[in-house]
């Protein structure tokens, strides 16, 4: 493609296209105009408004989701674009009224205070849980690098993650 | 965002052909692609999806080196363990970008495509020659902080982005490209531009190409290597001035030598010349100054950008000084 695609052609009428996620266990299906992202076909087509858009540019992380387990920024990609594949948001972590070990600990530690990234937080711990790489709390403090919390929670956000990683260590199996 | 035309490409050949139309871009995991399209820098009225053709893999070549599918993703790539045993630079290198969430989506492919961060590019009302051919550049003159200090022109003062392409460089890798007319391979050193007249364009690719895979010579430097990155934050921002060194010690004395810098050029800047200089001379800090002195012969610096030079400077001799040391922090 040349560098700067800036077409004078004029734009396409919106042309809905048909999209099937399973998003928190439930195949959806959608009919949304091709450039919805994923963090909007959730929000506003899902009413699933768990997950936040903050910046909507891939720096904050509020938006992070899990799709096929691995933790991603649904700001920037398009709902179209993840065609088949299984999305879980913070509305999925609990099983019924069994919250997640991570929102467990996440209370217990005080890791939040107004809790608008608390959702993405949630998802990219869970996602780090699952890539294994986090041995010390620097570990946790690079790899969770990638979401953002204003009122400055991070101290509780590396003790809740450090003690479900710990628990998991001991417990020898996932919970 | 603007309306586009979206189609999922089947096929290499379907995506050659659709790519080839005027207005047309290709998007494989989209991060950066996104961004610009949302801040109204882009504006393709297609996007041909190629994220599901089969170039994700990562694979052994028969000269003993590695060939990373354009399509695997940064993280898969950082954490295969050919590439952590074999290819420590280039593992740290990405590990040293973006974010876990960016790196799981942005593909190999993706990380040569992407594009400067110079906020005058960014910002649509303000001149941009690299956005805008012939509408100036907001830079000079402007603030420019982040901006080159090497190969830069009148034109253009914007930097190359990538944390992952100056190993890349310093690695000698090659670029396997499929176009309208075949398959091409490419040597990484030309594979991204110096600005010149001409800035809107940051790569030697014709329109229609996709890059399929990035081959890695066998030699790895796995022994004395290193990347090192220096930027505002400790994570998760772009490099103000990075290094990746790499050397080939035998008994004290360097055999050969790789060293390219990240964030002071329109590309990643690999200097052959400072490698000729290192080759034959004691793996010394006096060695290292001097090479640091020939890559930094010819910078510039603009108005705000005067650190970086001395920057620059420090984290090549530290750079050197850490791969010689076989130390990998």
């Amino acid at each position: 493609m040349p560098d700067s695609p800036r077409s004078t052609r004029p734009a396409p009428p919106p042309e809905p296209v048909a999209v099937t996620l399973t998003v928190n266990g439930a195949e959806r299906t959608l009919k949304i105009a091709p450039w919805t992202s994923l963090l909007d076909a959730l929000r506003l087509h899902l009413d699933l408004t768990g997950t936040k858009k903050g910046c909507d540019h891939g720096q904050c992380g509020a938006c992070t989701v899990l799709v096929d387990g691995r933790r991603i920024n649904a700001c920037l990609t398009l709902a179209v674009m993840q065609e088949g594949r299984s999305v879980t948001t913070v509305e999925g972590l609990a099983r019924g009224d069994a919250l997640h070990p991570l929102q467990e600990a996440f209370i217990a530690c005080d890791a939040l205070q107004c809790g608008y990234c608390t959702p993405g937080q949630l998802c990219s711990a869970a996602g780090l849980l699952a890539e294994g790489k986090a041995r010390s709390d620097d570990d946790i403090r690079e790899l969770m690098s990638g979401n953002i919390c204003r009122c400055g929670a991070y101290p509780g956000i590396v003790a809740a993650i450090r003690s479900v990683m710990n628990r998991r260590a001991t417990d020898g199996d996932a919970p | 965002m603007r309306p586009f035309r979206y189609a999922r490409a089947a096929h290499l050949d379907d995506a050659i052909a659709a790519g080839s139309e005027s207005g047309t871009a290709f998007v494989a995991g989209g991060t950066n692609l996104f961004d610009l399209m949302k801040a109204d820098v882009l504006r393709p009225d297609t996007l041909v999806d190629v994220s599901r053709l089969p170039l994700d893999t990562i694979d052994d070549t028969p000269d003993g080196g590695l060939r990373l599918g354009a399509l695997a993703r940064n993280a898969d790539t950082a954490y295969d363990p050919r590439v952590q045993s074999r290819y420590p630079m280039l593992a740290r290198a990405i590990l040293a970008g973006a974010s876990p969430q960016l790196r799981n989506m942005a593909t190999n492919g993706g990380n040569l495509m992407q594009r400067t961060r110079c906020y005058y590019f960014y910002d649509t009302a303000t001149p941009c020659n690299k956005r805008a051919p012939g509408s100036g550049c907001g830079a000079i003159g402007g603030v420019n902080r982040i901006h080159a200090i090497l190969g830069a022109s009148p034109s253009c003062i914007a930097v190359h982005p990538s944390d992952l392409c100056v190993a890349l460089a310093a690695l000698a890798a090659t670029v396997r490209v499929t176009g309208p007319d075949g398959e091409r391979t490419v040597p990484f050193a030309a594979f991204h531009r110096l600005p010149g007249d001409t800035p809107e364009r940051d790569t030697t690719l014709e329109p229609g190409e996709l890059i399929t895979a990035i081959d890695l010579p066998p030699q790895g430097f796995a022994a004395h290597s290193t990347y090192l990155k220096v930027r505002d934050r400790a994570s998760y921002a772009f490099a103000l001035v990075s290094v990746a060194a790499a050397l080939d010690i035998d008994g004290g004395t360097i055999r050969e030598a790789r060293l390219a810098l990240g964030g002071v050029a329109h590309k990643p800047w690999r200097d052959s010349g400072a490698e000729a200089a290192l080759a034959g001379k004691p793996a010394t800090p006096a060695t290292f100054a001097e090479a640091a002195g020939i890559v930094l012969r010819d910078a510039r610096a603009h108005d705000h950008n005067a650190f970086k030079i001395g920057l620059a400077r420090r984290a090549i001799v530290r750079a050197l000084t850490e791969a010689a040391g076989g130390k990998h922090p």
